[in-house]
């Protein structure tokens, strides 16, 4: 049975007719026009449907959109509003992204990761990020560009 | 693209509400926490609930607290707010460390302790801690409540003590009185996320008491009584850990998949049953590692 759920996303107050068995990121992206979040694994294990749900990052690949009623989303294009954050700017620097299917779920998790730990070590950047697949740079430029920025945060 | 299932959707805003579905609808209403799992064995088209109830607007089941020595885990209570609690941090360390290894971060942030015994995988991270601290499931119906033993919770392979119409309404443990050591040791194919090819959590006591439990290598996560029989009320000495290595194979009953053979199963068991209880024992006497560093 269909239902009208309205919802903040990336600041704007949205409203959308939503099935039970509509899956939030296919709402996100078909009805919603947010195409920032990717279709990958469909089962939570690769992170390319990474949104942040009331702040914090999760996978909106597992996530009923009627369970979304009141609730508040950000992506990537609500992030980069006035220009690329100091992350991303050097995710471009290092080269971190080479398709980029990763990226906007890698940027959510690692700018609300560095958000908590200005300051981590090389071995929590791993941690924070084990939840993120990439499959063409081997995290390595990826997990740079973040200590990168983590030395300039104050 | 939407599930093929269809179901009704149900957000009730009182526990007595949710019950009142749960009996309505028995073996075809399916409670919704974090969604972590359900969702995806809806999809994958394991399960084909008439009713999905959301649990997400009763606040009471949302509690994590501890009063008079018992910590109460509520339904909705997720695996990052368990690791977040400065409670959970200093009473139960072991089950913060275990609560660490699920998943990712983008996970635990929906996923729930309650979910993960009610989905009763074999692997499932929160089943040792829960056996050693010796936890109880509290359950409700319309006909009433009962506490389940955590012991006699998981039935088999993804199944559970609960009876259609029941609702986990939270997971209970008694608070340790003396000094603890606590060590989850898991085995993945690589470290990140992963689910356990084998997983010890070991609770290392006062007077040489020690608990021990096995997860993702028999149909069920359970305690290890043999063993626990064997070192109880004994130092630990080389002599003593190499007789429990000995009793492993009496203990697990590891099998062959997609992650590992059964025989690399056994191997690892028996060279982390050592290494945890050394560790435990260690972080007993102020001696170990931080926890959350891995011991394999």
């Amino acid at each position: 049975m269909k239902k009208t759920i309205t919802l903040t996303i990336n600041g704007e107050l949205r409203s959308v007719d939503v099935e039970p068995n509509d899956i939030l990121i296919y709402v996100l992206r078909d009805k919603l026009g947010v195409k920032s979040p990717k279709i990958g694994c469909e089962r939570g294990d690769c992170g390319t449907c990474t949104i942040l749900l009331n702040g914090e990052p999760v996978r909106s690949c597992l996530i009923l959109a009627i369970e979304m009623d009141g609730q508040e989303i950000t992506t990537v294009e609500g992030l980069s509003e006035d220009g690329l954050t100091p992350l991303q700017e050097k995710f471009v620097e290092h080269n971190s992204f080479q398709c980029g299917f990763c990226a906007p779920g890698m940027t959510l998790t690692a700018t609300k990761f560095l958000e908590k730990n200005p300051h981590p070590t090389r071995e929590e950047v791993q941690e924070a990020i084990a939840g993120n697949l990439c499959r063409c740079t081997g995290y390595k430029q990826i997990i740079e560009a973040i200590l990168d920025v983590s030395n300039k945060l104050n | 693209m939407a599930i093929a299932h269809e179901f009704e959707y149900f957000k009730p805003e009182s526990l007595k509400e949710a019950i009142n579905l749960a009996a309505k609808f028995g073996e075809k209403g399916r409670p919704l926490a974090g969604g972590t799992d359900l969702v995806v064995k809806i999809n994958d088209e394991i399960e084909f609930p008439d009713a999905v109830i959301d649990l997400k607007g009763i606040d009471e089941l949302k509690k994590l607290e501890l009063k008079d020595g018992k910590l109460f885990i509520g339904p909705l209570v997720t695996f990052t707010e368990l690791i977040n609690s400065p409670v959970v941090r200093d009473k139960f360390p072991l089950l913060r460390e275990a609560s660490g290894t699920v998943a990712s971060s983008g996970v635990r942030n929906r996923a729930t302790l309650v979910g993960n015994i009610c989905s009763a995988v074999p692997s499932l991270d929160s089943g040792t801690p829960l056996l050693v601290y010796q936890a109880e499931v509290l359950v409700k119906s319309k006909d009433g409540e009962r506490t389940i033993p955590i012991g006699e919770w998981f039935t088999g392979p993804k199944k559970n003590a609960l009876k259609p119409g029941e609702i986990v309404v939270g997971v209970t443990i008694d608070e340790i009185t003396g000094k603890q050591g606590g060590c989850y040791v898991k085995l993945g194919r690589y470290r990140g996320e992963d689910l356990a090819q084998v997983g010890i959590g070991i609770l290392s006591l006062e007077n040489n008491e020690y608990r021990i439990a096995f997860c993702a290598v028999g149909p069920v996560a359970a305690r290890a009584e043999k063993i626990e029989n064997l070192l109880n009320g004994k130092e630990l000495t080389d002599e003593i850990i190499g007789e429990a290595k000995k009793l492993v194979p009496e203990e697990i009953s590891p099998i062959d998949d997609i992650r590992a053979t059964g025989e690399y199963r056994m191997h690892m068991a028996e060279v982390m049953l050592v290494r945890g209880l050394k560790e435990a024992t260690a972080r007993l006497n102020g001696e170990g590692t931080e926890y959350g560093t891995s011991v394999i």
